[in-house]
C-alpha cells in the first residue's frame, strides 16, 4: 500500500480503540492494588479546624487514612508541587501540598486520603471522614480577587500574583491613538471551561518488590514532563521512576499537569510498598481538575480614516485559581503575541496582571491563551468596522498582512517573527463556500418581513503560534524546560522500521502519521513502521504532546532521523555496490548504482547487513539507527479563515448555528483525514464556548454546575455539518513545512459564531454579547434593544 | 459518581413488587428504566438500601385500545411509544413527545410508569399525560385504583402514590385532533427548560417545567374556551406559575418563554 505524507490513510490505531483492545488506565490492574479515595473541601475558603478519621478507618477494607498534616510529617515529598513557568522574578507563588494543610483554597482541594481495597470502599470511607471548616471570606470571580477587599489566601496582602508587560514601543502606542481617526474599546470575559476529556484523569503507581523503582502508569499528555517532575517533587531518583500513558481518552490540556493524585500514588505506594491507584470520577474532574480560560479583557484599537489599524491596547486580569500549577501563569501570555492576529499592525501594547482566586486552579485547555486573543481582535475588528461603517469583510481585507499576499519572515509588533503566509485566499474561498452574499439578502429579506427567525453572519480570520517551540524563545519567557523533540528511527533486522517518539498521543493519530513520514521518507510500507511512544522506559527523551507541536516538532525529528538513517544505508549500499556514495542514487526505498539500475538493494534489505555487521564500510558502526533531537529555530503560524452561520429564535433567544465553514491553512498536511478530525473537534469545542459552556461560580466561590447536566458540552446534534477547505502555504519552521492543526479549530470558532449573532442583532442595537450566548442572554439583549422590528 | 451499597431484588410479578415494597418500607425504591434514579444514587442525592426491579415485568409493556382509550403497560419503553403504530394512528402526541426524551439510550431504557412515578416537572410525557387528561392505574396491597392525572403530581419528584404502590397502566384518551408540543432546550438529549404541550386545540394545555410540578395552564385553557384569540389565551399561559430558577433561565425568563411556546404550540395545533 502506499500512504505517504499527503494521503488519507486510516488510521492505525483504530481497529484496536474501536474494538474495546485499548487498555486505558481504569482497565489496568495489578494485585494487591489500594484505592486512594479524595475527601476534598466543601469549602471555597476555610480554616480546617479539626479532621476526624475514626468512622473511615473501620469502614471495611480501609487500610489508612492520612491527613494533609499527617502526611507533612510523613515527609514523603521534598517540594511542593511544581510550577514550571514562574513568569517574572517576583511571582507570588503560595506552596500548594497534595494535601491541604490548615486552610483550605478551593471548593474541591484534597484535605484527606483514604486507601482501601476497592475504588467502592473508598469512595464510602472518604464520606465517613468528618472535617470541620470555619468558613473565610472567598474571592469567587476575578472581579472581587481585583477589588481586594478579600483575600484569596489569609497570609497574603494581595491578590495579585503578577504583572507582566510587553510593550516594544510605548511611544508609537500613545502617538497612534492620539492620532487615530478612529477609536474602539471593549471589555471581554473569557468564561471558565472545564476540558473534559471523554476519559477522565487517572493513575496507579507499582513498586517494584525490590530496588525501590517504581511504574506509574498515568491517563497524561506529558510521561516525561512527570518523570521529571515527580524525581523533583519527591526526591525519588529520576533512573528509578517509569513513566506509562496508557491508551488515553483525550486530554485538551487538562491532563498537562502534575496534579496530586500522581504524587501520592507514587509516593504512597513507595512508602507502603503496594499498588496505588486512583481514577477520577465526573464529579472530580469538572470540579477539581484544572480548567481553562478565565479572563477579562480590555481590548482597545486604533485607526487611520482608511480604516487601518494602527495600534491595539490590551490588557488582561487573568484568574489563576487558588494555586500555580505546571503552566498557570504562563497560559495568558501565550496569547500576548497574538493581539493583533493576522493584520499588519505596527503597535502592540500589553499587559497582564494574574491574580490568586478561591477558584479551582487554571491552566493549560485547547489553544490555551491563543483562543482568547484570538477572539478579542477578532471582535474588535468587528466592532471597528462597525464604527466606520464597512463590511467586516473589507476591513480585514485592508489590514492583512501583505494586503493578503503571500509572504515569508514577517515582523510582528510583537517581535515575533511570522514564519510565512498568505490570508486572502483563505478569505476568499471561506466566503464563497458559505455563499456570503446569498445570504446577506436572505437576512435583508428576514429583517423587512420581521420574521422570529432572524440570520447572522461572522467571520473570524486568526492565525496561531504553534510548534511549542524554540527552547531560546521559551527561556526568554521563562519557561521550565526546553521546547525540543527525539526520535529515533532504527531499520532491524527483519527489515521492519522502529520509530521512537519523544511526543506521546492522546488521541491524535502519531502511530499513524509517524508511519506516513517514514513510508514517504525511507519508500517502505507503512505496516511495516512500529512506533513506540508513551513509556519512558521504550522512549527515554521526549517532552510530548501540547500546544500543537507534536507534528511541528516530533514529526520533524522523526523525518530528520530518517534521513540519517537513509545517509547510512546508502553508505552501505554504495560499499556492496563497490560504488562511490556520490553515485548511488535513493529512489521508492531502494538503492542504485545512477546509470546501472538493474543493480538495486531495498532499503529493508540492509537492515540486516547493518545488523550482521559481516560486511561493512571500513570504521562503521554496526546497526542502522539513528537519532535527532529537533529544536525549531522558530515557532509555525497557521491560519485560516472561518464563517459562522446561526439563525436566532428572537421569540425565544435561541441560537442555532446552521452553517460553518472553515478554510485552514496549517502548511503541508501528512494525512488530511486527521487534518479534518482536528478542526472538527476544534471548531465544536470553541463554539461550545461561544454558546454553551461555563464553569460557573457562585459569590462564595463554590461551583454551582459540576456535572455534564448542568455543564453543558454540545453534541453532534447541536452541530451543523461543517464544511471544510483548506490552503496549503508550508512553514518556513522546518524541513517539511508543516504547521500544527490541533488547537486552530478552536482558536478560530468562538469569535465567529459570536460575530454571527452580533451581527445578525444588529438591527436591536446590540454590539456585545458575552459568552456563553444563552438564549436568555440573547433574549435579555433583544428585550433590552432601542429599536428594530420582529 | 459511585452509589452507596444497596440489596437489589428481581420483582417476578408485580403483586411480588408490592409485596416487596410492604417488606422493606421507605428503605426501598423501584427500579424500572433507572435512568432517573440510577443517576441520582450515583450522585448520592438518592440512597435506596433495597432496589426492586420491575423492569423485567414484560407482562407490563404493551400499548392496546381499548374501549375509547389507550391503555399503556407502565413498564413499556419510551421507545416503544416511539415506534407505535397504535399511537401514531390514535395518540399521535404520545409518540412525538416520547421521541424527544433524552437521547436513544435513554428512551431505550426509561418506562412511561417510571417517569410518570418519578414526577420530576422537567420531564416530557408527565406533561403530555397530563394534558391529554389520562388516568394512571395504581396498584397496591388491595388493588387497584385510578387516578386523574390532573391529581397524581403533589410536588418536586412527588405524587399521590402510596410507599406501597406502583403504576401498573396508563390511559390515555385516543384521538388526534389538535395536538402539538413545543420543547425548548438548549441540547437535543437535555430536559426542557420550558415545554408546552397542547391537546385537543387547546382544551389540555400543560406547562412543563413551570413550577413543582407538571402543570395545566388553566387559565389560557379558560380564555380560549371562551372565545379568546390564540395570542390573547397564549399571554395567560404563565399566569398564577412559579416557575423554578436556574443556570438556564429566570423566572421572568421562563414565564416569557411559557408564553410564547403556547402561542405557538396552539397555533401549530389549531393550523
Amino acid at each position: 500500500m502506499t500512504a505517504t505524507i499527503g494521503s488519507r490513510m486510516l488510521r492505525k490505531e483504530d481497529p484496536k480503540l474501536l474494538t474495546g483492545e485499548g487498555k486505558y488506565i481504569d482497565d489496568i490492574h495489578a494485585p494487591g492494588e489500594l484505592w486512594m479515595g479524595m475527601v476534598r473541601s466543601t469549602m471555597g475558603h476555610a480554616t480546617i479546624t479539626s479532621i476526624d478519621t475514626s468512622e473511615a478507618m473501620e469502614m471495611p477494607g480501609v487500610h489508612a487514612v492520612y491527613t494533609g498534616e499527617q502526611l507533612q510529617e510523613m515527609g514523603l515529598w521534598i517540594a511542593p508541587l511544581p510550577c514550571a513557568w514562574p513568569v517574572t522574578e517576583d511571582m507570588v507563588n503560595p506552596p500548594h501540598f497534595p494535601v491541604a494543610v490548615g486552610e483550605a483554597k478551593h471548593v474541591g482541594e484534597i484535605v484527606a486520603v483514604v486507601l482501601a481495597d476497592s475504588r467502592y470502599g473508598a469512595a464510602d470511607a472518604a464520606e465517613k471522614v468528618i472535617v470541620d471548616y470555619d468558613s473565610l471570606p472567598a474571592v469567587g470571580s476575578i472581579e472581587a480577587a481585583v477589588a481586594g477587599d478579600v483575600m484569596a489566601h489569609s497570609d497574603l496582602e494581595s491578590n495579585k500574583a503578577f504583572h507582566w508587560p510587553l510593550i516594544p514601543d510605548p511611544e508609537g502606542t500613545e502617538k497612534a491613538f492620539a492620532e487615530a481617526a478612529h477609536t474602539v474599546e471593549a471589555r471581554f470575559v473569557q468564561q471558565r471551561l472545564i476540558p473534559a476529556p471523554m476519559e477522565p484523569r487517572g493513575c496507579m503507581a507499582i513498586p517494584s518488590p525490590a530496588g525501590g523503582d517504581i511504574t506509574f502508569y498515568s491517563a497524561t499528555q506529558v510521561p516525561h514532563i512527570l518523570k521529571v517532575m515527580i524525581a523533583a517533587t519527591t526526591g525519588i531518583a529520576e533512573s528509578k521512576i517509569r513513566v506509562i500513558a496508557p491508551a488515553v481518552g483525550g486530554g485538551f490540556g487538562g491532563k498537562l499537569n502534575v496534579d496530586a493524585d500522581a504524587i501520592l500514588s507514587v509516593t504512597l505506594a513507595n512508602h507502603l510498598g503496594v499498588p496505588v491507584r486512583w481514577t477520577e470520577s465526573r464529579t472530580e474532574a469538572a470540579g477539581s481538575s484544572h480548567q481553562g480560560r478565565g479572563q477579562i479583557q480590555y481590548i482597545s484599537a486604533a485607526a487611520d480614516a482608511d480604516g487601518k489599524i494602527t495600534s491595539v491596547k490590551v490588557h488582561l486580569d487573568a484568574d489563576m485559581g487558588a494555586y500555580m500549577m505546571l503552566i498557570t501563569p504562563g497560559v495568558p501570555l501565550l496569547g500576548s503575541f497574538l493581539y493583533t492576529g493576522v493584520y499588519d499592525i505596527p503597535n502592540l501594547s500589553f499587559t497582564c496582571d494574574g491574580y490568586f482566586t478561591n477558584m479551582t486552579p487554571t491552566d493549560a485547555y485547547r489553544g490555551a491563551g491563543r483562543p482568547e486573543a484570538s477572539y478579542a481582535i477578532e471582535r474588535i475588528m468587528d466592532m471597528m468596522a462597525h464604527e466606520i461603517g464597512i463590511t467586516p469583510e473589507e476591513i480585514r481585507a485592508r489590514n492583512y498582512i501583505a494586503g493578503g499576499e503571500a509572504f515569508e519572515n514577517y515582523d510582528a509588533a510583537s517581535t515575533l517573527v511570522f514564519d510565512s503566509g498568505h490570508y486572502r485566499p483563505a478569505h476568499d474561498r471561506a466566503l464563497e463556500m458559505a455563499k456570503v452574499a446569498d445570504l446577506r439578502a436572505e437576512q435583508a429579506r428576514r429583517r423587512d418581513a420581521g420574521e422570529a427567525k432572524q440570520l447572522g453572519i461572522g467571520m473570524c480570520t486568526y492565525v496561531e503560534i504553534c510548534g511549542l517551540a524554540p527552547s531560546r524563545a521559551l527561556g526568554g519567557l521563562n519557561y521550565g524546560a526546553g521546547g525540543w523533540e527525539h526520535a529515533t528511527v532504527r531499520m532491524l533486522p527483519t527489515g521492519k522500521v522502529e520509530v521512537v517518539s519523544g511526543s506521546t498521543p492522546h488521541g491524535q493519530g502519531h502511530e499513524t502519521a509517524w508511519s506516513q513520514i517514514i513510508a514517504d521518507k525511507m519508500g517502505v510500507d507503512p505496516n511495516d513502521v512500529e512506533v513506540l511512544h508513551s513509556d519512558t522506559a521504550k522512549s527515554p527523551l521526549g517532552l510530548d504532546t501540547y500546544g500543537s507541536r507534536s507534528l511541528a516538532v516530533g514529526g520533524v525529528a522523526i523525518a530528520m532521523a530518517a534521513d540519517k538513517v537513509i545517509e547510512k544505508a546508502k553508505l552501505i549500499a554504495a560499499h556492496q555496490f563497490e560504488a562511490a556514495p556520490e553515485d548511488v542514487e535513493f529512489e521508492a526505498g531502494s538503492f542504485s548504482v545512477a546509470g546501472t539500475p538493474s543493480k538495486s538493494v531495498h532499503i529493508q534489505e540492509l537492515g540486516f547487513a547493518a545488523f550482521a555487521a559481516h560486511d561493512l564500510p571500513d570504521g562503521m558502526e554496526p546497526n542502522l539507527q539513528e537519532q535527532v533531537s529537533f529544536d525549531p529555530p522558530n515557532f509555525a503560524f497557521p491560519f485560516g479563515t472561518h464563517v459562522a452561520v446561526v439563525e436566532i429564535d428572537t421569540g425565544t433567544g435561541g441560537v442555532e448555528l446552521i452553517d460553518y465553514v472553515a478554510v485552514d491553512d496549517c502548511g503541508t498536511q501528512v494525512n488530511p483525514l486527521i487534518v479534518e478530525g482536528q478542526v472538527h473537534g476544534g471548531i465544536v469545542q470553541g463554539a461550545a464556548q461561544a454558546l454553551f459552556e461555563v464553569a460557573n461560580y457562585d459569590e462564595d466561590a463554590n461551583i454551582t454546575n459540576p456535572s455534564f447536566m448542568d455543564y453543558l458540552v454540545p453534541s453532534a446534534a447541536e452541530m451543523p455539518s461543517i464544511q471544510l477547505d483548506s490552503t496549503v502555504t508550508p512553514s518556513t519552521s522546518n524541513p517539511l513545512g508543516v504547521k500544527g492543526v490541533g488547537e486552530a479549530g478552536t482558536i478560530g470558532s468562538a469569535a465567529a459564531v459570536i460575530n454571527a449573532i452580533c451581527d445578525g442583532l444588529s438591527p436591536y442595537g446590540v454590539t456585545d454579547m458575552e459568552m456563553p450566548a444563552t438564549p436568555q442572554r440573547v433574549w435579555q439583549a433583544i428585550n433590552n434593544s432601542n429599536g428594530g422590528a420582529a | 459518581m459511585i452509589p452507596a451499597a444497596f440489596d437489589y431484588t428481581v420483582a417476578e410479578s408485580a403483586d411480588h413488587a408490592i409485596q416487596l415494597l410492604g417488606e422493606y418500607g421507605d428503605e426501598a425504591k423501584l427500579l424500572a428504566g433507572g435512568h432517573s434514579l440510577i443517576p441520582m444514587m450515583k450522585y448520592r442525592l438518592a440512597t435506596p438500601t433495597q432496589l426492586i426491579d420491575v423492569g423485567r415485568l414484560d407482562d407490563l409493556s404493551y400499548i392496546r385500545r381499548e374501549n375509547g382509550h389507550i391503555a399503556i403497560g407502565a413498564m413499556t419503553k419510551h421507545a416503544q411509544l416511539e415506534t407505535s403504530d397504535v399511537l401514531a394512528a390514535d395518540c399521535p402526541m404520545l409518540q412525538h413527545v416520547a421521541a424527544l426524551v433524552g437521547d436513544p439510550s435513554v428512551r431505550h431504557r426509561g418506562t412511561l410508569g417510571g417517569t410518570l412515578a418519578h414526577s420530576d416537572p422537567a420531564s416530557d410525557l408527565p406533561a403530555a399525560v397530563l394534558a391529554l387528561g389520562g388516568t394512571i392505574v395504581a396498584q397496591g396491597p388491595n388493588g387497584t385504583r385510578e387516578i386523574a392525572s390532573s391529581e397524581f403530581f403533589t410536588g418536586y419528584f412527588e405524587s399521590v402514590l402510596a410507599e406501597d404502590e406502583m403504576i401498573v397502566e396508563v390511559k390515555v384518551p385516543a384521538g388526534s385532533a389538535g395536538w402539538n408540543y413545543q420543547k425548548f432546550n438548549r441540547r437535543a438529549q437535555d430536559w426542557a427548560i420550558v415545554g408546552v404541550a397542547v391537546a385537543d386545540g387547546g382544551s389540555g394545555i400543560s406547562l412543563v417545567n413551570m413550577g413543582s410540578t407538571p402543570i395545566r395552564a388553566t387559565a389560557a385553557e379558560e380564555a380560549l374556551a371562551g372565545g379568546a384569540s390564540i395570542a390573547d389565551a397564549a399571554a395567560l399561559a404563565a399566569q398564577d406559575t412559579d416557575p423554578p430558577e436556574d443556570l438556564n433561565a429566570d423566572g421572568e425568563y421562563r414565564a416569557h418563554l411559557a408564553r410564547v411556546l403556547t402561542q405557538r404550540a396552539l397555533e401549530a395545533a389549531n393550523g
